[in-house]
């Protein structure tokens, strides 16, 4: 049985590891054939940012976990607008293209609409 | 209703893990079934068999471990998460070449296909933590 599962990302990209395992958990369940949308929102979104300089701080580079995002399948992407304004983010800004900046009323009708939310 | 439970936090430093068996207690009181309780991210370490808590304090590593026995809920602990951070069973110890594995008994790792799987066979996945 497919379902509906949503994974909302709200951790910056480094200083804890939640964001990666969060991406983790994302792969594992595209692997798992469900219909899995991913959003970025509250700090979550800095993890899209251009121009991640992870090797510094000897982690890996979210920006190649996250363009892997489509060869997993995973292509129901999604940005909170309100996110990004507060953290003065532009599109130009971020590293994928193909994600939906959605407002506050769009965020929920997208959260009404799934089976489950799993939230990082 | 079938629920599974997401744990994300650790036992001691945070509420959070103790609130997700406050929760199951509550569940499985009205009625409910627990399908799995998934340990994930700091949630893992409430699988540890060595933590040794002041006899006056609440000691969620037991409680997490009767409740799975009387209720007969599935344990399970991200591997990944587990290796990382120091929480191996007999078996991985003996793979990564370690003098001491530490799962305590009633848990068993399994990988994130499992919390993926909890997920598509309940009808509330509740995370907490984060």
């Amino acid at each position: 049985m497919q379902k509906k599962i949503l994974l909302i990302s709200r951790h910056a990209p480094y200083g804890s590891s939640t964001a990666k395992e969060a991406l983790d958990a994302a792969l594992a369940a595209a692997v798992y054939e469900q219909s899995l949308s991913l959003l970025f929102m509250d700090d979550g979104v800095f993890q899209l940012l251009k121009d991640q300089q992870a090797q510094q701080i000897n982690q890996k580079n979210f920006s190649s976990i996250l363009a892997a995002l489509p060869f997993y399948d995973i292509e129901n992407i999604y940005i909170h607008q309100e996110s990004l304004k507060k953290r003065i983010i532009e599109n130009k800004d971020l590293l994928i293209e193909h994600a939906a900046i959605l407002t506050n009323e769009q965020i929920s009708t997208l959260l009404n609409d799934q089976d489950h939310i799993l939230s990082f | 209703m079938i629920f599974s439970i997401n744990v994300q936090s650790p036992p001691y430093s945070t509420q959070a893990s103790y609130t997700a068996y406050r929760f199951c207690k509550a569940v499985l009181a009205q009625g409910h079934q627990v399908h799995r309780i998934f340990f994930y991210q700091d949630g893992i370490y409430c699988a540890t068999r060595l933590a040794a808590p002041p006899q006056d304090e609440l000691n969620l590593y037991d409680k997490w471990q009767n409740l799975a026995k009387e209720n007969e809920i599935e344990l399970v602990v991200c591997i990944a998460a587990a290796l990382r951070r120091g929480i191996l069973n007999l078996e991985e110890s003996i793979r990564y070449q370690k003098d001491a594995h530490n799962l305590a008994e009633g848990f068993t790792l399994g990988g994130l296909g499992q919390l993926i799987e909890a997920a598509v066979n309940s009808d509330r996945m509740v995370t907490f933590g984060n």
